[in-house]
């Protein structure tokens, strides 16, 4: 029973909306409606899921003082500290705490920001030594996309208006449209009927690893 | 270690110091660069021109302050761009810490052409749900948003009066620095058949192509150069064209590293060769 209850709400659920998306009309679209107003419900309280968990492994790492256990203690620290702001920044501006002027707004603007912007712009770093290590015309195949990535690189950035990067740009237009597109839709097309198999697995009850 | 084998394994710490020179430089002399304008950009660009005065447009913040050097530029010039046209903007966003971001820049936008809230433009703020929020939104968009970012109801704003969903809709311009622009293209294109232009930070830009090439998207505005490209066509010239020249010549940077790396790597191979035959 513990196992059946699960997989019957699976299979009623998944046929529930596969019949409302081929027809769009009373009930079925009621049921569909009611539906998605649960699963916008549910994100919020994954949400909080998700909360619970970081915070549950940090709190055992600097319990066990594991390796790096002074990150996860900044982790929850801080996690605390903007708890607090935001809920003081809720209070005085009614609700509304990322209103500019608040504290967390503060926080947000000076910490999350640059935090964020700093984080992501190391990766140009990244990528730039990489691509030196990288890029090496060891055989054909390499040779091949070392060509294609300097000439695509080339024709998103014209340095000078001519002839010559106007032709590198029509080029990497072309390149991009047409053989990376290919590839892209054949990956694209692959996902998507793995998806659909396995949401039919999942509908039939074949695949029950999510119950574990 | 010979001159081949030096050019093959430069430090690191002289490629990272070069390149924050070639970025750096540029953005603080303003060098200003050559903007070539491509297809898919100049596609996203007439679909909103396309758009008679008065009809909504729906901006999508799906993207977090890590994306924001390349995005911003994106949205301000999309966004002068639709209220030069008098166009109707309804700001969201699928990413909640996207929200403050879209809302500075909108109201940086608004005071820029001296538009009024809740009768050119409104911002509705986030929902969690992505693609339930899009399915809602296609029955009527107060199922999901009943009150804008401040609480106001959606009713008393006189602009929301007569639009309800998605066939009330000219265009939604996504800006993604993830798959959320995925999820629109198959539930809002998909189900809802509402027009899409996307865009994408230039790592997300190559996925987003099979949906240009499908037709399912009027157009795509990728990376840096997208966004240079969008404010070369609304002929008003901001960071993007700038931070092009810094990308401009990091990517010259890069490619000059790669061609030196594979000399030193071709020269050393041919070394190796010459001693085996000679052993």
């Amino acid at each position: 029973m513990k196992r059946q209850i699960p997989l019957l709400l699976t299979f009623l659920t998944g046929v529930a909306i596969i019949i409302s998306f081929f027809i769009p009309h009373k009930p079925f679209n009621q049921v569909q409606d009611t539906l998605l107003d649960w699963f916008i419900i549910i994100s919020g309280f994954a949400l909080l899921l998700g909360i619970y968990s970081l915070l549950r492994k940090h709190i055992i790492h600097i319990q066990k003082k594991d390796a790096g256990w002074g990150y996860s203690l900044i982790l929850n620290s801080f996690f605390v500290g903007v708890f607090i702001v935001g809920i003081i920044s809720a209070v005085q501006f009614k609700g509304m705490s990322l209103t500019p002027g608040s504290s967390l707004y503060y926080v947000y603007d000076y910490m999350v920001i640059p935090l964020s912007a700093t984080m992501f712009s190391l990766l140009a770093f990244f990528i730039a030594s990489a691509a030196y290590r990288a890029f090496r015309a060891r055989k054909l195949n390499a040779t091949l996309l070392l060509i294609a990535a300097v000439v695509v690189m080339l024709g998103r950035v014209p340095i000078v208006d001519n002839a010559f990067f106007k032709f590198l740009g029509q080029f990497s237009d072309w390149f991009m449209l047409i053989p990376q597109m290919a590839a892209k839709r054949g990956i694209l097309i692959g996902i998507a009927l793995g998806s659909f198999a396995m949401s039919l697995r999942i509908i039939l009850g074949i695949e029950r690893t999510y119950l574990q | 270690m010979n001159i081949w084998e030096k050019l093959s394994k430069i430090d690191r710490r002289i490629i990272y110091l070069l390149l924050a020179l070639v970025v750096i430089i540029p953005i603080v002399f303003k060098i200003p660069s050559t903007v070539a304008v491509s297809g898919p950009a100049r596609m996203a660009f007439d679909a909103v021109d396309n758009l008679p005065p008065g009809t909504p447009i729906i901006f999508s913040t799906d993207f977090d302050p890590a994306s924001m050097p390349e995005l911003r530029p994106m949205m301000t010039a999309m966004l002068r761009h639709a209220f030069k046209k008098r166009l109707k903007v309804i700001m969201m966003g699928h990413w909640p810490t996207g929200i403050p971001l879209s809302t500075l820049i909108l109201e940086e936008a608004a005071k820029e052409f001296e538009v009024e809230y809740g009768v050119d433009y409104v911002n509705i703020g986030y929902r969690p749900g992505a693609g339930a929020v899009m399915i809602q939104m296609g029955r009527e968009i107060r199922n999901v948003f009943n009150v804008d970012i401040e609480g106001t109801p959606l009713d008393s704003l006189p602009m929301m009066k007569t639009i309800h969903n998605y066939s009330d809709i000219g265009l939604v311009a996504c800006y993604e620095a993830g798959a959320m622009g995925d999820i629109w293209v198959q539930y809002a294109w998909g189900r809802f058949g509402v027009k899409i232009v996307m865009a994408t930070t230039a790592v997300v830009t190559p996925e987003c192509y099979p949906y240009l090439g499908a037709h399912q998207i009027e157009g795509l505005i990728g990376g840096m150069a997208g966004a240079a490209a969008y404010e070369k066509l609304v002929e008003h010239p901001d960071k993007a064209m700038i931070r092009m020249s810094s990308q401009a010549w990091a990517h010259i940077l890069i490619i000059v590293f790669i061609i030196i790396g594979n000399i030193g790597y071709f020269m050393m191979r041919r070394m190796e060769k010459t001693k085996t035959k000679g052993a």
